[in-house]
């Protein structure tokens, strides 16, 4: 069969490859995790320095965020694989700590503008409500501000994992064994394009597919009502909590 | 008790406040009138700093409070507030909104924070919402809760900021009941409002206000029946 060049008997051949792909969707899966943790609890704090009034503060967040939304993360992952790292310890520390360490920093600074309008924008009645009862600004953060704003910022940063995900396939440059990297050395082998990479899209579409199942459960889980949907208060009622 | 000297305020250009003197005393109920922009929330608002004073001095318990060293967050605790729009924390059940404060600011055990919240939730006729969410409420409801959540941290004054202006009418009733109570037990209040009613009522004083200045303070008779400065007689020909 031949349509557009596309031949169904390549696939037996990428299928002795599946070994390699497995290891790819594992490696992608791996630097996607420890970039999006990394980069949420990094944009946290980022997000939160953009926030603050002191100025040696503000801006050192500003100018992160704008360098790292500013510039290629295909750029950003080449100087940290090439040059910060071999630099600061005098070789490689091989594709999974340049890549996941790229990738946290750049999503960071995505993650850092979503946390910052979170925050922004729930009403500052909250914050002075909490000021008034005698919180130091910190403690009304933790407790009153942030776990509201989390709600607001889940759908945002769903996009981000979903967008992360995607964008890891970049450290494919720097020789990761990432999924896209796996396509690429079959169809080095065997010098055919179509279906290897075909493939690798079907297997990234596979993957967004899953994270966007999961990003709709957790967007469901907490939707706007703060009030536990029956189903969860049976269940306490059940294991015999409190049922006042 | 609460001494303010020569308050003043400002937002940029806008002078919202220009030169406010006035003395509370202990177990008052001030009642601040005046017409939108006259500078009456903002005079409530310096009272427990949450807006910054541009000038002048506001002494509670002889302490002042825009004074760098002066811990605001300790100010903070004695000086309960009750906003216009509730401001209740959403994310949590009624008792909780309650019993946060005490717990994590003054260090009350949570048995003894959640027993204290149940009494005061009593004393707003909530007794019955303890485990409700803040949205499962009606707004006389949320602004009862507000009012017990404040008196939680055992303040010594209370300072309300138009309490009734976001209800509905029927739900108006209700919580100037609490506060009717709250002044009856002695609590040192003072309230931003245009319930004259309350006023007339509860007051022991009243302030007018208008373009930043205290034009003219009193009984609530002398102020209501008997105003002298023009701008009172003004006031009061549009309102009543």
């Amino acid at each position: 069969m031949d349509f557009l060049g596309l031949r169904i008997e390549m696939f037996e051949n990428i299928w002795s490859y599946r070994e390699l792909f497995i290891r790819g969707i594992w490696v992608t899966l791996g630097l996607t995790a420890v970039g999006y943790v990394g980069g949420f609890i990094l944009g946290l704090i980022v997000g939160m320095g953009k926030l603050s009034k002191r100025k040696w503060i503000y801006y050192p967040a500003k100018y992160y965020v704008d360098f790292f939304r500013g510039t290629p993360l295909l750029v950003q992952i080449l100087l940290i694989h090439t040059a910060l790292i071999p630099s600061m310890f005098g070789h490689s520390l091989g594709f999974f700590v340049s890549g996941s360490l790229a990738l946290m920093l750049n999503s960071a600074a995505y993650n850092a503008e979503i946390i910052r309008a979170g925050i922004q924008s729930l009403d500052k009645g909250q914050m002075e409500a909490a000021r008034s009862l005698g919180m130091p600004h910190n403690t009304a953060m933790k407790l009153i501000i942030l776990p509201q704003a989390f709600r607001r910022m889940i759908p945002p940063l769903g996009n981000e994992l979903i967008a992360l995900l995607k964008d890891s396939s970049l450290v494919t440059v720097i020789a990761a064994g990432d999924l896209l990297y796996a396509g690429k050395v079959v169809a080095g082998a065997y010098s055919r394009f179509w279906e290897p990479y075909l493939t690798v899209a079907i297997l990234y579409l596979l993957l967004t597919f899953i994270c966007g199942k999961l990003i709709n459960y957790i967007e469901n889980r907490f939707s706007n009502s703060y009030v536990p949907s029956p189903r969860k208060s049976l269940k306490r009622f059940a294991v015999g909590g409190r049922t006042r | 008790m609460i001494k303010v000297r020569n308050l003043h305020k400002s937002f940029g250009q806008l002078d919202v406040l220009r030169g406010i003197d006035y003395d509370i005393k202990e177990k008052e109920v001030i009642c601040v009138i005046g017409p939108s922009g006259s500078g009456k929330s903002t005079f409530l608002r310096c009272i427990n700093l949450l807006e910054e004073i541009t000038a002048g001095e506001v002494f509670i318990d002889g302490v002042k409070i825009n004074d760098p060293k002066t811990d605001i967050n300790d100010i903070r605790r004695e000086v309960g507030m009750v906003f216009q729009q509730f401001n209740l924390f959403p994310h949590m059940r009624v008792i909780d909104n309650i019993t946060i404060s005490p717990i994590k600011i003054r260090k009350m055990s949570q048995q003894d924070a959640e027993s204290l919240a149940r009494q005061l939730l009593e004393k707003v006729g909530l007794s019955d919402k303890a485990n409700a969410y803040p949205e499962q409420l009606s707004g006389g409801q949320m602004q009862r809760v507000a009012i017990a959540r404040a008196l939680a941290m055992k303040p010594k004054v209370m300072l309300f900021d138009e309490p009734t202006s976001a209800l509905d009418p029927e739900m108006v009733k209700e919580v100037l009941d609490v506060m009717k109570q709250l002044a009856m037990e002695g609590m040192t209040m003072v309230v931003v409002t245009h319930e004259m009613g309350f006023a007339k009522e509860m007051g022991d004083r009243v302030l007018f206000l208008d373009q930043g200045l205290l034009v003219e303070e009193g009984t609530p008779d002398d102020i209501f029946s008997n105003p002298k400065h023009e701008r009172t007689k003004a006031f009061f020909s549009k309102i009543l």
